[in-house]
C-alpha cells in the first residue's frame, strides 16, 4: 500500500439539535503532520471519531486517495489504512502488550488458536525500528503511561496504518515524554506515515506541525502555518484577542500561616500514596504543585481537606491542627477548596446554579434560619455571583450540569471564593476550560493571593504552574522531589516531574 | 491534638506506615483458633469409637484395606498437626513473611478430615466409604460445574448471569418433558441446552439491547422460570406422569478396565454422557478462553468493551452469543437433575444450586478450572450432608443441611480475598 491522501468534505455531525461538527473540510496530505488545534469541546475528537468510523457523519463525505469511502465501523477505517491513538487509551489493562496488539487482528493457526508469537515478533521489529523499547510480554497495567502510548502506536503500525490520528497524545505525558513523542512523530513522518495531531497546546503544535487547522465551535476557522505566533493561534482558537501572559505582580509573602509536616497518606494496598511531604505557604503567596497525573496530588489535597482515611502527619493552619477534624470544621476554619473534577466532586449537576453556589453555606445565615432555607437570599446571592464571575447561564435556575466546562468551573470557584478565606486550594483549576475562561480564572486566583490568602494550586499542566506559581513544588510517586522558585527552567521542572532531583538545574530554596 | 503543644515534628511519631508493611495477622490467628477448636472438640472431647474409612469397594480390581482411625486419639494427632501448621504461620509472621498459599489449603484439608473422623466415630454406624464420598461429590457437583461454566462465559464477556438458577431449572424441566415425549434421554439433553439458551437469550436481549439492570433481569428470570415450570408441572406433569414425566435415565457408560481403578475410576471413567461432557466442557472453555482468538476477544469485551469496539469487534453481538452459549451449558447442567440424578422432574428441583454455582465461579476466580474445583468443593459439602444423615450422626440434621451454604459463605468471604472480576462485568455497553 502506498501513501494515502485523506480528504474530508463538508462533514457535519449532529447530536440532537447540537452540531458538534458543521461543514468541515480538511485535506491531510501524505507524509505530513497535520495539526487540529482547538479548545476543549471545539469538536476535534468528534471529527476524528467520524473519520475513524466510530460515529456516522450526519452529512459529508470522506475520501481516501480521492475515492469516497463509507466507514461502518473502526474495522473499515483500519482497512483503509487509518489508525487512531485515543486520548483515553484503548488498551485492556490485564492483557499483555502482545495480546493488546493482536486483539482484533489476531494471527491464528488451525481452528482459531492464537499464534501470539507472530505478534511478539512484529512488536520487536517495530520496537527496534523506532527505538520503542517495549516488552511484548509485559502486562499493560504495569507499564508507565508513556510506554502504554507506544503500545497504542504499535497497534496502529502493526495494522499498517498510513494515517495516524493522535488525540491529545501529550495530555498524560511528562515534558520529557512529550519531547520523545514529538521525535517519534517526526520519525513516522519520515517513514511516510501522515499524522493528524489533535491538541490544544500551542507550543507542541508549533514544534511539530506542517499544517495547522484551527477549529472553533465545530467549524473550521482557517489554516495557519506553524510559524504563526502563539498569540495569533490562540486568538483564532478563541475568536477574539487574548493575552496569554498573566502579568501578575511579584508576590509579597507575609506571615507563614499554613504548614504541612510529614504528611503521609496510606492507600488500601498498604503503599504510601503521599509519602512524608512537608511544605508551608505564606499569606499572599501561591505554591503550585506540579507533577504528572496520579503522583499523589489528589490524595494530598483530599488529605488536607479531611476526606482521606489513613493520614498521618500534621496540617496546621493559623496554628490550629486541621488533621482529624471533620470536613465541615476544616471548611469553617476558612479553607476554600476547588476539587479536581468539578462534575464529580465540585457540583451537583442536576441542582440549579443558585443552589450549587450555596452548597457549603446552605445551613447558615443568611441562607437559612432554623430548619428552613431562604430562597430569596439564595437567588440574590446567585444573581450577584453570576454577574461578578461572568457565569454564562440561561438563568440562575438552570441545572449546573448543562453549563459548559468553563462556566461550571466558574460556579465552583465563585462558591469557594465567596467566604472569607484563610487558605485557598484549587486542584486543576482550569482543566477542560476554554482559553477565555482560563484567563479570567487565573486572574481571580491571583486576586485572592493579593488580598493575603495563602494559595495552593495543583496542576498537571506545566504552563499553568509556571504562569501562576510563586514557588513550585514537584511531586513524584507521592514524594516531594523539591520546592523550587518560580522562574526555574522548564527542563529542570520536567526532569523533576520524572523524579530527578532539582539540584542539577537550580539550587532550590 | 492540641495546637500549641505539638511542635514542628507534630504527628511524626505515628507508627502507621511501618505497620502497613507487616503481613496481616488474619491467617495465623484464624489457624490458631481452628486448631484450638480441633483440639478441644475432636481431641479432648472426641468420641471413643473407631472410625472406619473404606477406600475401595468389595469387588474392585484392586482392594485396599480400610483406614481404621480411633476417634479420640486420631483427633488428638490431627489437632497437633493443625497446631504445627498454625505455629509455622505465626513463626513466619514474626519474621515478617506471608504464609505460603498452600498452608491454608493443607490446613483446611486436614481440618475437614479431622471433622470427618469426629463425626463418623461419633455416628451410630461408624463407617463410611471414602470412594463413595468422593464419587458422590462429583455426581452432585456436575450441575454446579455446568452452572458455573455458564457464569464464567457470561461474566467474562461482561454480563452478570444471576439467572443460572433459572437456566438450570428450565433445562431440568425441558429435559424431563422432551425425553418423555420422544422416548430418548439424549434428545432431552439437547432440548435442555436449547431451553437454557432460550432463558439466556431473554437475559441477553434485555440487558444488552434494552440496557435493563442485569441483576434485576436475572432475578426476574429466576422467578419467572420457577413459576412457569411449577405451573406446568402441576397442571401437565402431575396428572399425566407416564406421558410427560418419565424421562428415563442417561446410560452410565463405564470405560472398561479404567473404571475399576479405586477412587478415581468411578469418578473419571464411570459416568453418563453428561458427566463426560462436563470434563470436556471445562477443558474446552478453558482452552477457548485463554488460547484462541475467540477467547481473546471475549475477554477483551468483558474487560474494556470500548477498546474492543475501536478494534472492529462487535461488542454487543459477542456478548449476545456468549450469554446464549452460557445458557445452553447451564441447560445441560439442569438436565443432569432429571436425567441422571433422579428420573423425573419435581417442583424447584434445582433447589438454589444456581446460586451456589454463582458462588463457585467467584470462588474459582472467573476461571473455568477454578470454577470446576470450587464446584467440587460444594458438591463435597452436599454429599457429606447426605451421607452423614444416612450413618446417623449426633449433629442435628438441620445443621448438616446448612453445611453447603456455610462452606459457600466461608469460601467466598474468607478465602477468595481480593480477586478481580472482569472490569466491565455488569456494565452495559453503549457506543460513544
Amino acid at each position: 500500500m502506498g501513501v494515502v491522501k485523506l480528504e474530508l468534505k463538508g462533514i457535519s455531525k449532529a447530536f440532537g439539535t447540537f452540531y458538534a461538527n458543521q461543514d468541515i473540510d480538511l485535506v491531510v496530505e501524505s507524509a505530513q503532520i497535520h495539526c487540529l488545534l482547538g479548545e476543549n469541546g471545539a469538536g476535534k475528537s468528534t471529527l476524528m471519531n467520524v473519520l475513524y468510523g466510530l460515529y456516522e457523519p450526519t452529512a459529508g463525505q470522506i475520501l481516501v486517495d480521492d475515492r469516497p469511502v463509507n466507514f461502518r465501523g473502526p474495522g473499515d477505517a483500519m482497512a483503509a489504512g487509518i489508525g487512531m491513538v485515543h486520548q483515553h487509551f484503548m488498551l485492556v489493562p490485564v492483557f499483555t502488550v502482545a495480546e493488546n496488539v493482536a486483539l482484533g487482528a489476531e494471527p491464528t493457526s488451525f481452528g482459531g488458536v492464537l499464534s501470539i508469537d507472530e505478534t511478539r515478533k512484529k512488536i520487536r521489529d517495530i520496537s527496534a525500528k523506532y527505538g520503542f523499547d517495549v516488552d511484548p510480554d509485559a502486562l499493560v497495567e504495569d507499564l508507565p503511561v508513556g510506554v502504554q502510548q507506544r503500545v497504542e502506536i504499535i497497534k496502529a503500525l502493526v495494522r499498517e496504518a498510513k494515517v495516524l490520528i493522535l488525540d491529545e497524545p501529550t495530555a498524560v505525558l511528562t515534558p520529557q515524554e512529550t519531547d520523545e513523542l514529538l521525535d517519534i512523530m517526526r520519525q513516522l513522518r519520515a517513514g511516510g506515515t501522515s499524522i493528524v495531531f489533535i491538541s490544544h497546546k500551542l507550543r507542541e503544535v508549533k514544534a511539530v506541525s506542517d499544517v495547522i487547522t484551527v477549529i472553533r465551535r465545530g467549524k473550521v476557522v482557517g489554516d495557519a502555518p506553524p510559524t504563526a505566533s502563539a498569540t495569533e493561534l490562540a486568538s483564532m482558537m478563541v475568536g477574539r484577542p487574548v493575552s496569554l501572559s498573566l502579568n501578575k505582580a511579584a508576590s509579597q509573602p507575609k506571615e507563614t500561616t499554613f504548614v504541612v509536616e510529614n504528611l503521609t497518606v496510606r492507600a488500601p494496598n498498604g503503599t504510601n500514596v503521599v509519602d512524608g511531604i512537608s511544605f508551608d505557604i505564606a499569606q499572599g503567596e501561591i505554591l503550585a504543585v506540579a507533577g504528572v497525573q496520579g503522583n499523589g496530588q489528589t490524595e494530598l489535597t483530599e488529605a488536607i481537606l479531611g476526606i482521606q482515611p489513613h493520614v498521618t502527619g500534621s496540617v496546621m493552619l493559623d496554628g490550629k491542627q486541621l488533621l482529624g477534624l471533620p470536613v465541615k470544621d476544616v471548611l469553617r476554619s476558612g479553607v476554600g477548596f476547588v476539587p479536581e473534577d468539578r462534575t464529580v466532586d465540585g457540583l451537583v449537576g442536576p441542582f440549579s446554579v443558585a443552589e450549587n453556589l450555596v452548597l457549603d453555606l446552605y445551613d447558615q445565615a443568611p441562607f437559612a434560619s432554623g430548619i428552613s432555607m431562604k430562597p430569596a437570599k439564595v437567588a440574590e446571592n446567585a444573581k450577584a455571583k453570576i454577574e461578578e464571575f461572568d457565569i454564562r447561564t440561561p438563568s440562575a435556575g438552570s441545572a449546573a450540569g448543562t453549563l459548559s466546562g468553563g462556566n461550571q468551573q466558574k460556579v465552583v470557584m465563585a462558591r469557594e471564593l465567596s467566604r472569607p478565606l484563610r487558605l485557598f486550594i484549587a486542584s486543576q483549576p482550569t482543566r477542560g476550560v476554554d482559553v477565555g475562561s482560563i484567563e479570567f480564572l487565573h486572574k481571580r486566583i491571583v486576586a485572592e493571593r493579593d488580598v493575603g490568602t495563602p494559595v495552593m494550586i495543583v496542576s498537571t499542566e506545566l504552563d499553568e504552574v509556571i504562569e501562576l506559581a510563586d514557588r513550585i513544588a514537584v511531586l513524584y510517586k507521592g514524594k516531594l522531589v523539591g520546592i523550587v522558585p518560580a522562574g526555574t527552567p522548564r527542563d529542570t521542572l520536567g526532569l523533576m516531574m520524572a523524579g530527578v532531583g532539582p539540584e542539577r538545574g537550580s539550587d532550590g530554596q | 491534638m492540641s495546637a500549641t503543644s505539638t511542635a514542628p515534628k507534630a504527628g511524626a511519631g505515628a507508627p502507621a506506615p511501618t505497620a502497613a508493611l507487616r503481613p496481616s495477622l488474619k491467617v495465623p490467628i484464624s489457624l490458631s483458633v481452628l486448631s484450638l477448636v480441633a483440639l478441644v472438640f475432636f481431641g479432648l472431647l472426641g468420641p471413643g469409637k473407631t472410625a472406619e474409612m473404606k477406600i475401595s469397594d468389595p469387588g474392585d480390581a484392586v482392594e485396599v484395606p480400610a483406614l481404621m482411625i480411633p476417634g479420640q486419639v486420631g483427633g488428638m494427632v490431627l489437632a497437633i498437626l493443625l497446631f504445627a501448621m498454625a505455629a509455622y504461620a505465626i513463626y513466619l509472621w514474626t519474621r515478617g513473611e506471608r504464609s505460603p498459599k498452600w498452608l491454608p489449603i493443607v490446613f483446611a484439608v486436614v481440618f475437614v478430615f479431622a471433622l470427618l473422623v469426629w463425626i463418623v466415630a461419633g455416628a451410630r454406624q461408624p463407617s463410611i466409604s471414602l470412594a463413595g464420598l468422593v464419587a458422590g461429590s462429583v455426581t452432585l457437583a456436575v450441575p454446579l460445574v455446568f452452572g458455573s461454566l455458564s457464569g464464567v462465559l457470561c461474566e467474562r464477556v461482561g454480563v452478570v448471569n444471576i439467572a443460572i438458577e433459572g437456566q438450570l431449572l428450565g433445562g431440568a424441566f425441558t429435559a424431563a418433558l422432551v425425553a418423555t415425549v420422544t422416548g430418548s434421554p439424549y434428545v432431552g439433553l439437547i432440548a435442555a441446552a436449547a431451553a437454557g439458551a432460550a432463558v439466556s437469550m431473554v437475559l441477553a436481549v434485555f440487558s444488552i439491547k434494552y440496557l435493563v439492570n442485569q441483576i434485576i433481569v436475572g432475578v426476574v428470570l429466576n422467578v419467572l422460570v420457577s413459576g412457569l415450570t411449577g405451573f406446568l408441572f402441576g397442571t401437565v406433569m402431575v396428572p399425566n406422569k407416564a406421558q410427560f414425566n418419565t424421562p428415563g435415565r442417561l446410560d452410565i457408560l463405564p470405560i472398561p478396565f479404567l473404571s475399576d481403578i479405586p477412587i478415581i475410576g468411578p469418578i473419571l471413567f464411570e459416568q453418563s454422557i453428561a458427566g463426560y461432557l462436563m470434563y470436556v466442557a471445562v477443558a474446552v472453555v478453558w482452552f477457548g478462553l485463554f488460547k484462541t482468538r475467540w477467547g481473546l476477544r471475549v475477554r477483551a469485551v468483558g474487560e474494556h468493551p470500548q477498546a474492543a469496539d475501536t478494534l472492529g469487534i462487535n461488542v454487543n453481538a459477542t456478548r449476545f452469543w456468549n450469554v446464549t452459549l452460557g445458557g445452553a451449558i447451564a441447560g445441560i447442567g439442569g438436565a443432569v437433575f432429571t436425567l441422571v440424578t433422579i428420573d423425573s422432574f419435581t417442583k424447584e428441583i434445582s433447589g438454589g444450586r444456581g446460586f451456589i454455582a454463582l458462588a463457585a465461579l467467584i470462588f474459582g476466580r472467573w476461571n473455568p478450572i477454578g470454577a470446576f474445583l470450587a464446584s467440587l468443593l460444594f458438591g463435597f459439602a452436599y454429599n457429606l450432608q447426605s451421607i452423614l444423615g444416612i450413618i446417623g450422626t449426633p449433629v442435628p440434621s438441620q445443621f448438616m443441611a446448612m453445611l453447603p451454604y456455610l462452606v459457600t459463605i466461608f469460601a467466598v468471604a474468607g478465602l477468595v480475598g481480593r480477586s478481580r472480576p472482569p472490569a466491565a462485568s455488569g456494565i452495559p455497553y453503549v457506543k460513544g
